[in-house]
């Protein structure tokens, strides 16, 4: 996979459900469109809550993975504006 | 109903392109349909376990765009008072799913000072867990333009007044809340 290369991080670890995704949709809301927001996150209800939000919200997941202590990131694409 | 095979000669297309055109307004209003992004929730117990739920769903559906509301009934009422880190508690008594250091019997657990105890408990576990405390949640929901709409009926009955609820508070009845929960697709009673 070609590296991935995100405009801001957003560490959320140690942060329990739902607060991994609110911090994120804060965070994309002063986001451009097209742009990357990396999240790296410990709670386990996010590796389920990430791929889900994204596409109800119509973002894009560019790519998820897990470190080797477990620590979760995602790499979340902002969308176009739309309606 | 149409006669898609007719309808497609006349603008000279082929009965596949337009099932295909079908397929995609389909998809298109259903995105737009806005009660996708509706969730009206009843939240009607007022234990510190059961204020969680409400609270939860309804700042992650904020959080995905979605419009959310919570009616706060009967003992649901604890959760937006003034003094709701007094009034949320946890009970061992009939809680068999509760995790608890050893088993317990309902007569123990029924002892002065045992719910005070379950609760110093659960919010120590839920601090090491760092999950958000109510305070925060109830912050994150009025900021995040969640509705939190107290029942008027409960409210007399038992006579309270507007003055014991958090800022940002609504009043409603039945009414209210059905009038929110008719345009959500996403409806719960807690």
């Amino acid at each position: 996979m070609s590296k991935v290369i995100e405009d801001r991080v957003l560490d959320a670890r140690g942060l329990m459900c739902p607060m991994p995704v609110v911090k994120a949709s804060r965070e994309l809301a002063v986001m451009q469109p097209g742009q990357v927001l990396k999240v790296i996150a410990s709670d386990r209800a996010a590796r389920t809550d990430f791929p889900a939000w994204v596409e109800d919200v119509g973002h894009e997941l560019l790519h998820s993975g897990q470190e080797s202590d477990g620590t979760l990131v995602f790499y979340v694409r902002k969308r176009e504006e739309t309606d | 109903m149409l006669d898609q095979t007719q309808v497609a000669d006349r603008a000279g297309l082929t009965e596949d392109e337009v099932r295909q055109i079908v397929r995609q307004e389909l998809e298109r209003s259903q995105k737009r349909d806005p009660a996708a992004r509706k969730l009206a929730i009843i939240a009607s117990k007022g234990t510190l376990d059961w204020a969680y739920p409400p609270l939860n769903l309804a700042c992650a559906a904020a959080a995905s765009g979605m419009e959310a509301s919570i009616f706060f009934t009967f003992y649901g009422l604890n959760i937006i008072r003034k003094d709701f880190e007094k009034k949320l508690k946890i009970t061992p008594v009939g809680n068999p799913g509760m995790p608890m250091p050893m088993p317990m019997p309902d007569i123990i657990s029924g002892l002065p000072g045992m719910t005070s105890l379950a609760t110093l408990m659960m919010r120590s576990r839920m601090r090491k867990h760092n999950v958000s405390t109510i305070r925060e949640l109830l912050d994150l929901a009025r900021e995040l333009r969640v509705k939190l709409i107290a029942c008027d009926f409960t409210f007399e009955v038992f006579g309270y007044r507007e003055e014991d609820f958090i800022e940002g508070v609504e009043f409603g009845g039945a009414a209210a809340f059905l009038s929110q929960a008719r345009r959500a697709h996403v409806t719960l009673f807690i």
